[in-house]
């Protein structure tokens, strides 16, 4: 009787792609991309208590702004960043003027409809952002996936790193823009947190009603959060996009807000260093059902997508039951509402 | 002249009492919509059309505001924002599939085998999740984003047993029915149906039995109803079989007249949602007649836009009720 060491060890790990420096760039191109998401939810959620479930509509904005002025509109790459992020914060503006002052609960809901919305768009105005087959590779030379303007940048950060890494992945000069913006954004944020601008933030989210008793008008600093949040927005999907290459209104799920929210989670709240530290644990989580072969009967394509779902469902479930506060944040900076 | 004069006179204060009359009865002013709407299409479209395609909506109106009741109430009665809502009704529809499909039995004997699981389940986070949180005070945060932890687990499963590739019920897609010089496909009759009953009867019930009685005093006042010695954990287990078994016959209805996909459910969350809002968070009538309304809204743009758009008129209904009058149609003006 022969025994199969598959039987034995279903959950080999391959050691492969775990040694594949490759698999961990691309693994923290996604953390640094959805730290940034979180980093925004952090400043709305945590730090002004507003609960915003529209993250993925500013990245879509971002990243298809950006896409379609330069693929329709013939701007170039540095002049279509900022009108993008524009677009993306006139957008959380036009959207919070109404839903900002409703409570917390409607505005939950609004958000996460004006994000659907949004992503309806994209699928549907097709001459304009390609629907659902998708957008930013040239038709004619879809080998030709990313604006000359990045790949300008890529090649030299590639020439800066040549003497001690000869033939880095293709996605790393990515991740080092990438983290290298996390660790602005995160500095710029901590110190405006401790502005008196910071402060009323907080104000508003303990207690909204005594910030307007003391002249504050909050709805200005609650439209400044989330325009801030949008800002962050877009720049995640600028990312996405230069990950991802083509843009698909799929990309753009309400999926994506919730793997942000369980990033910021699992950080904490009220604290914009977990952020950094939940969004490389949670994509470590996620991705690692990569590099663990599982066996192929039980373990299909989809099935391995179901337990990414599943894990995320139950570390939201989890954290929430037995640990709402996550790794660094304060338990009584957690309890919203009631 | 005269005449002129008084009609000047008459009108400011003719439409200070309309206003009035549409603040404290808004019911009034969104039928009013409703009719003029009609009117248009009508006159633009034919009767014909119009029927046509209201019939349609009545289908889908029939599943949003089935979805939509329990989900209220959840709402009203346990503060619960309950993103997995969506979810149930995807669990639903999977278990009649494996009734109906897998095991071949008739689809009667589904469609109760759907309500019970739904029910179950329902039942089942109840007992694991819900009172334990609402035991140690959990805030409005941690509520919802354990919902959504829940709607992705629920869809986690589906996908699991049941794989991402679109599923069909065992019913008759192709025959069709006239109805009056419409022409009506006999599946979708037959959800039109069972949905119009399912929700009268589900009308009658709370508007006549105690328990019905009891889950709307809940939802309006809990505190006011618990003074009032109604036992409410009783109320919110019965809450909660109401909303699975009711939120189960609305997933196998979608799964009848579209077909099975894991996302099914929360595809229908958000014009659910907006049918909630629309009819007043808590309020169960308001939430029947404004799932029905949304539907029928739905179906109804079709003749004005491309049906690929339609998706698009639930989140304008809930964008202008949050803009307008967030307490919704039927709700009391108090704080959002």
């Amino acid at each position: 009787m022969s025994l199969d060491p598959g039987a034995i060890f279903p959950l080999a790990v391959t050691l492969e792609s775990l040694t594949d420096p490759s698999f961990w760039v691309g693994v923290g191109v996604i953390a640094g991309t959805y730290a940034i998401v979180g980093l925004g939810l952090q400043l709305n959620t945590g730090f002004t208590g507003i609960v915003n479930f529209g993250m993925a509509a500013f990245m879509a904005i971002g990243a298809y702004t950006m896409a379609i002025l330069v693929l329709k509109a013939g701007f170039s790459f540095w002049l279509s960043l900022p009108l993008a992020m524009l677009a993306s914060m006139l957008f959380g503006v036009i959207v919070g003027l109404p839903s900002l002052r409703l409570r917390a609960d409607y505005f939950a809901i609004a958000t996460i409809a004006m994000a659907e919305v949004v992503r309806l768009f994209a699928q549907n105005a097709r001459g304009l952002t390609g629907g659902n087959r998708g957008l930013f590779c040239e038709e004619e030379n879809p080998s030709n996936c990313y604006p000359d303007a990045w790949n300008d940048v890529a090649d030299s950060i590639n020439g800066l790193v040549e003497n001690l890494w000869a033939d880095p992945p293709s996605l790393f000069p990515l991740l080092l823009v990438i983290w290298v913006a996390v660790g602005l954004a995160t500095v710029a944020l901590i110190y405006v947190q401790r502005t008196p601008w910071g402060r009323v933030l907080r104000a508003i989210r303990e207690d909204e009603d005594a910030a307007r008793a003391l002249g504050k008008n909050t709805l200005a600093f609650k439209l400044q959060s989330l325009a801030i949040a949008a800002l962050l927005g877009s720049f995640a999907g600028f990312f996405l996009a230069l990950n991802l290459r083509t843009l698909h209104p799929v990309d753009f799920e309400p999926l994506v807000t919730f793997f942000a929210f369980s990033v910021l989670i699992l950080g904490g709240m009220a604290n914009y260093k977990g952020v950094f530290v939940g969004s490389i644990l949670f994509w470590f989580l996620l991705e690692g059902t990569r590099f663990i072969e599982l066996p192929e009967p039980p373990f299909t394509e989809t099935r391995i997508a179901a337990l990414r779902l599943a894990i995320t469902g139950l570390l939201l479930i989890g954290l929430m039951a037995f640990r709402p506060q996550g790794m660094f944040g304060k338990r009584q900076e957690m309890v919203l509402g009631e | 002249m005269e005449a002129g004069q008084m009609a000047e006179a008459a009108s400011p204060a003719l439409r200070e009492r309309l206003e009035e009359r549409l603040r404290d009865n808004p019911a009034l002013g969104a039928m009013a919509v409703i009719a003029v709407i009609f009117i248009v299409l009508v006159a633009t479209h034919g009767l014909h059309d119009v029927a046509q395609t209201g019939l349609n909506g009545l289908s889908l109106g029939a599943i949003y505001a089935l979805g939509a009741v329990g989900l209220t109430l959840v709402y009203g009665i346990l503060r619960l924002v309950n993103f997995a809502h969506g979810d149930f009704l995807t669990f639903g529809a999977y278990m009649a599939y494996l009734v109906n499909v897998t095991w071949g039995a008739p689809l009667v004997v589904a469609v109760f085998w759907a309500m019970i699981a739904t029910a179950l389940i329902g039942l089942l986070f109840e007992r694991l999740l819900w009172g334990p949180m609402r035991r140690q005070h959990a805030g409005f945060l941690q509520l919802i984003l354990m919902s959504i932890g829940l709607a992705f687990l629920l869809r986690a499963i589906v996908q699991w047993f049941w794989g991402t590739q679109i599923r069909l019920l065992d019913v008759d897609t192709t025959s069709t029915v006239d109805v009056l010089g419409l022409r009506i496909g006999q599946t979708e009759l037959i959800v039109v149906v069972v949905g119009v009953a399912v929700l009268l009867a589900v009308g009658l019930m709370l508007r006549l039995t105690l328990l019905g009685k009891r889950m709307r005093a809940l939802s309006d006042d809990l505190e006011l109803a618990e003074t009032a010695g109604i036992d409410t954990r009783r109320v919110v287990l019965y809450t909660w079989i109401f909303a699975g078994a009711l939120a189960g016959l609305a997933g196998v209805l979608a799964g009848a007249i579209t077909n099975l996909r894991p996302e099914l459910g929360f595809e229908l969350l958000l014009p659910i949602f907006a049918a909630v809002i629309l009819g007043g968070i808590g309020d169960a009538f308001g939430a029947l007649a404004a799932g029905l309304v949304i539907g029928v809204m739905t179906e109804w743009s079709t003749l004005v836009i491309e049906p690929r758009w339609k998706t698009a008129v639930g989140f304008l209904v809930l964008v202008i009720v949050l803009v307008i009058r967030p307490q919704g149609i039927f709700g009391k003006a108090k704080a959002v």
